[in-house]
């Protein structure tokens, strides 16, 4: 295999990880059609019907049979989800009941009309919108969709249908299909199942048949639908070639960028652009140049519009900025590896374009190099506004604006004419100069271009000789006139542009000191109430608006009472609003896809780590959100999500030093109490020991069984005292394990040892079979608690019977028992021997009853159990059950 | 006659400190102190043969104590303490301490203890042949020998004994006997010595010898001395 043709391992992963994705993922299957009554619906209750005699449980979400009989024939046996009623403007009208589908998660259910507009008010605008959550939810789904309701084709099919289609559905909806099923006519067949009646009813057929369903528009919708079927089943076999790295990365090795902007043309040039990208398998940008000139709210939101469909037609959407949008667009492809670049043909005229420069495609195609430049020609029926975009693009303050100048001219001139008694007429141009440029600091583009010329005329009228006549005597004079008028126009001009320019740059400096002014008063405040408080205040004030902060709860829900730095309380169904964006990690609310009716924007706060709340915006007062606006909001999230993150992060971080600190404590007090207790013990102890050692013979022999019964007693003492420290650690969950590898035997041997003093080693019989490994667990503990059960077992039997040990490795379980023949335990006791201070029923008197149950707590720390029951031949086994890790492995 | 070994006693119970005055006098001279400060005095201007200290102290703790007594004397130190978690024996023998020894304690075996640790006192030229009961090791000739019978040991457990022999008698830390003979690397892995104490235990101990080397458990191995 040569190096080349190897699969990539990240092709490899990022196919798998699709796969998985899509495994979670309901399948989408869309039966595929020219147009509507070739039989959509009909073949997809045929499907579903089958897979219902398949055992599989079919839900109709919504079908639509237009009253067609064989159509409503098949619907009988399916269960079908009821619509949910709406009200708009009067109407009843039912909608597919998406919550209801959700909660029922049918494992299949069918969606008629992809293409459809939910009623206003829905959660989505778009039914495609609904049936993504479905899928989203992991629920399969049916549906039907006609070629001339796709993005990509809507241009074509208005071009040669000549009707504008209002539904279309986005192509990359398509692209997630699993399956395309194409339900294919022919246009005769068609026009005859017309005639008959099967597709529309009575008067309605005849209208159709004269206009949509004429055999040539047909005959074209048909070659549409095959060619776009065809398409599909290419790029399929695409993908499996690429996943079992057939040919390259792109087959093409083209890369496509088509330059957009806010122009109504944008669109159609979009389109195509994804129609090529596709036919050639290329990827595809979409390149927006940002110029100093400033959008009008129209512009801004065309341009939105443009870049989200861009982005839903698959394009990545790149932004750059410069005034030579040429050379910018030029410099964005080359970063990209772009190969051609789709560009609309010049609208503007020729004149504007010479002083330019030349016309964007005509600088594009000298400086493009080897990149490729195709230039589209705007069509004349592309939905533009107007013939004059300007007098849109100005706005109703044109008028407002002009008058102002006017009057503005007006006053400057009964004032000059006072002073031309001093200072002559030629003085008088300067003075209209300045009112000129001061106009154009005000008033737009257009009003200062008025002022210009009206103050030349009067100049001219009023005060050039000779005066109240438009004429002019001397060539010195004239001179003078032309001069002004065109010093006029242009500093006018400039002015108004260096204003513009600055009111740009002034808004653009705001937003960097809004976020800097946000970042400081975050990383300055201690409290997370504060720093919401500062981010919420910046948030209002930027934006003129009011916000709510919704955070998740401990249970990693969303909150439904808004955090006290709210501005706004929201109601109920802006938390449901909320809830959403928060559940899908999605912008959700105005502006958006997603219950675009509600008051407010909402944006989840999430770090890549944890989802922490949700941002709420109000919107209500505003017709549009521009592109850069919502990136600052997204910015803002991001900023409080970290801000709130930081905080979380700081809490758990001083709880941690609590506890430590805790820990420490009480560490301390334990080792005082110890000390206390066992250094008078201690004391005791060796006095006891000093006296019988060295004054015995001086005794009588009641002294000597005093002392005898002195250490005795103090003996018990110090066990029960040291039981009871143990029985405090384990209590308290100050248990730390310090695991080791060791042998078994070594363990019992250990034990065995630690209680020579109370029982007698050749009682204890050890047997360790030699196949049991080496394990790891908490030798000290492990020894501890065999050496109470060996005590314990001693305790309870005959002085010389024999006490067993014996291991055993079951299935990663290491069994270890300790067997006595001594009384046995008493019904029912099984369980109470390991309470605490429990004295068995037959025990004799001393004891605490800790011992056992420090045994337990031992076990446990180790995730371990520990059993008492009675032998079949008298006395009891005690069994203790661990996980372990087991060794083979020799040093 | 060699005067009576100086034995410095520093521990704050007053009872405990007589007792040890009554254990220790006839073969000791004893002096006391009942805090840090005074002992460190006390074991600059008495320069005791040995010192039994207590962890718990007043003023200092019993191993910062340890600590600067070890910045000058390598005088003897025995722990004597109520304190009995591993980690805190460890701690001690680790810096510096020559045996460990819990309280309540028997009078027989603190004096043994104390006996053990002065032998090993440094001053003595090192031998090469020592004899431990039934067991002799000659370091020089890498030769050890039970009962006469010549036994063969891998290098590592040699190793291992030769760091055992040294310290005849005194328990010698998990982490001592790792640093020493697989390196400092290795002083976390606890579990390659109970491996090779399995191996040396057999090939030394024999019915005749009875146990030789001691377990601690959680702190470390002891050559039982031949007393």
């Amino acid at each position: 295999m040569s190096e080349e043709s190897r699969p990539n391992p990240d092709a490899l992963l990022a196919e798998i990880q699709r796969e998985e994705k899509e495994a979670k993922r309901g399948r989408l299957k869309i039966f595929f059609g020219m147009c509507p009554g070739v039989g959509k619906t009909y073949a997809m209750l045929e499907a579903a019907r089958q897979r219902k005699a398949e055992g599989v449980d079919v839900v109709i979400g919504v079908v639509e049979t237009h009253g067609r009989v064989e159509t409503e024939a098949l619907l009988a046996g399916l269960k079908v989800v009821p619509r949910k009623a709406s009200e708009y403007r009067g109407i009843t009208l039912g909608e597919m009941d998406i919550d209801a589908l959700l909660a029922r998660r049918p494992p299949l259910t069918l969606v008629d009309e992809l293409a459809h507009t939910n009623v206003p008010g829905s959660r989505h605008p778009k039914r495609y919108q609904d049936v993504l959550e479905l899928l989203d939810a992991g629920i399969d789904v049916y549906t039907t969709l006609n070629v001339q309701h796709l993005e990509s084709r809507f241009d074509v099919v208005r071009q040669f249908t000549g009707i504008t289609v209002q539904e279309t559905v986005p192509d990359s909806m398509v692209d997630q299909a699993d399956e395309i099923e194409l339900v294919d006519l022919t246009p005769e067949q068609l026009r005859k199942r017309l005639a008959e009646g099967k597709v529309y009813i009575g008067e309605r057929a005849a209208t159709a048949a004269e206009n949509f369903f004429r055999e040539e528009n047909l005959t074209a919708l048909r070659e549409m639908a095959l060619r776009y079927t065809a398409e599909c089943v290419d790029q399929e076999l695409r993908d499996v070639m690429r996943a079992r790295r057939i040919g390259g990365r792109w087959t093409s090795a083209q890369r496509l960028a088509v330059g957009v902007g806010p122009s109504p043309y944008s669109a159609p040039l979009i389109r195509w652009t994804r129609r090529i990208a596709v036919a050639m398998d290329a990827p595809w940008v979409a390149i927006y140049v940002e110029t100093s000139r400033p959008l009008s709210e129209e512009e801004k939101t065309r341009l939105t519009k443009n870049l989200s469909l861009a982005r839903q037609l698959g394009a990545e959407v790149v932004m750059t900025t410069g005034d030579d949008v040429a050379a910018a667009l030029l410099e964005a492809a080359r970063e990209h590896h772009i190969t051609q670049i789709v560009v609309g043909k010049p609208l503007g005229s020729p004149l504007r374009e010479l002083l330019k420069g030349g016309s964007l495609s005509s600088r594009l195609i000298r400086g493009g190099g080897n990149i490729d430049v195709h230039v589209l020609s705007g069509e004349k029926t592309a939905p533009t506004s107007s013939r004059w975009p300007w007098v849109q693009w100005l706005g109703q303050n044109l008028w407002r604006d002009c008058a102002w100048g006017a009057g503005w001219v007006a006053a400057v001139t009964a004032a000059c004419w006072f002073l031309q008694r001093w200072t002559g007429y030629w003085t008088v141009s300067l003075v209209y100069l300045l009112a000129v440029v001061l106009l154009a600091l005000v008033l737009n583009r257009w009003a200062s271009l008025l002022a210009a010329a009206l103050s030349a005329l009067a100049w001219n009228y009023l005060f050039i000789p000779p005066v109240f006549t438009f004429r002019i005597a001397t060539v010195h004079d004239a001179m003078m006139f032309a001069t002004y008028f065109i010093v006029a126009v242009l500093m006018g001009h400039i002015t108004h542009r260096l204003h513009t320019r600055e009111l740009a740059e002034h808004k653009r400096r705001q937003r960097t000191v809004a976020l800097n002014r946000l970042l400081e008063s975050t990383a300055a405040s201690t409290l997370l109430e504060e720093g919401l408080g500062h981010a919420v205040a910046e948030l209002d004030a930027l934006f003129q608006t009011r916000s709510v902060i919704l955070l998740a709860g401990p249970d990693g829900k969303l909150e439904t009472t808004a955090h006290p730095a709210s501005t706004s309380q929201p109601n109920e169904k802006q938390i449901g609003v909320a809830s959403w964006a928060f559940d899908r990690e999605q912008i959700a609310g105005r502006f958006t896809d997603t219950l675009p009716d509600a008051q407010s924007i909402y944006f989840p706060l999430q770090t890549s780590k944890s989802k922490l709340g949700v941002m709420g915006v109000n919107m209500e007062q505003r017709k549009t959100l521009t592109l850069d606006e919502r990136e600052l909001l997204e910015t803002f999230a991001a900023q409080i999500a970290a801000l709130i993150e930081r905080h979380r992060l700081m809490e758990s971080a001083t709880q941690a030093r609590l506890t430590e600190e805790s820990e420490r404590l009480y560490r301390t007090l334990l080792d005082s109490v110890s000390h206390e207790l066992k250094t008078p013990l201690a004391i005791i102890e060796t006095a006891t020991e000093g006296m019988i050692g060295q004054c015995q013979d001086a005794l009588p022999a009641q002294g000597r069984m005093f002392l005898e019964e002195i250490r005795r007693a103090n003996n018990r003492l110090r066990i029960t005292v040291s039981n009871l420290l143990d029985m405090t650690r384990i209590e308290t969950g100050r248990l730390p394990l310090n695991p080791e590898w060791f042998d078994v035997a070594d363990l019992f041997q250990s034990a065995s040892e630690r209680v020579k003093n109370e029982v007698a080693s050749e009682r204890i019989e050890i047997s360790v079979p030699a196949e049991i490994p080496r394990v790891r667990l908490d030798f000290l503990m492990m020894e501890q608690a065999l050496a109470n059960l060996l005590t314990n077992a001693a305790a309870c039997s005959a002085a010389g019977s024999p006490i067993r040990m014996t291991a055993q490795l079951d299935d990663g379980t290491l069994v270890l028992r300790v067997a006595d023949q001594g009384i046995g335990l008493a019904p029912g006791e099984e369980k109470k021997v390991f309470q605490k201070f429990y004295r068995g029923a037959k025990s004799k008197s001393g004891g605490t009853g800790l011992g056992l149950s420090i045994v337990q707590g031992f076990v446990r720390a180790h995730r371990g159990e520990v059993l008492a029951e009675n032998n079949p031949t008298g006395g009891a086994t005690f069994t203790i059950r661990l996980p372990v890790e087991t060794s083979k492995q020799p040093l | 006659m060699k005067p009576n070994p100086t034995v410095l006693i520093i521990d704050d119970e007053r009872a405990i400190r007589r007792l040890l005055c009554a254990a220790l006098e006839p073969q000791y001279q004893v002096c006391e102190a009942e805090n840090g400060q005074l002992g460190l005095q006390e074991a600059v201007a008495r320069r005791p043969d040995a010192i039994i200290l207590d962890l718990g102290l007043p003023d200092m703790d019993g191993v910062a104590v340890l600590k600067r007594l070890r910045e000058w004397s390598q005088t003897p130190v025995l722990v004597l303490s109520v304190r009995d978690r591993e980690a805190d024996k460890v701690a001690a023998l680790d810096n510096g301490a020559d045996d460990y020894l819990t309280k309540p304690f028997g009078t027989a075996e603190l004096l043994a203890r104390l006996r053990v640790i002065q032998r090993r006192a440094p001053g003595g030229a090192e031998e090469p042949v020592h004899v431990i009961g039934l067991l002799q090791v000659d370091l020089a000739a890498h030769q050890v020998k039970v009962h006469g019978r010549e036994v063969s040991l891998t290098a590592t457990e040699f190793a291992l004994l030769r760091v055992l022999v040294q310290h005849t008698g005194k328990v010698v830390t998990h982490k001592h006997l790792l640093r020493t003979v697989w390196g400092p690397n290795a002083e976390e892995q606890s579990q390659y010595l109970r491996v090779y104490f399995t191996h040396l235990r057999k090939k030394l101990e024999t019915e005749a010898t009875g146990r030789l080397i001691q377990n601690e458990p959680g702190i470390g191995y002891r050559l039982l001395a031949a007393d």
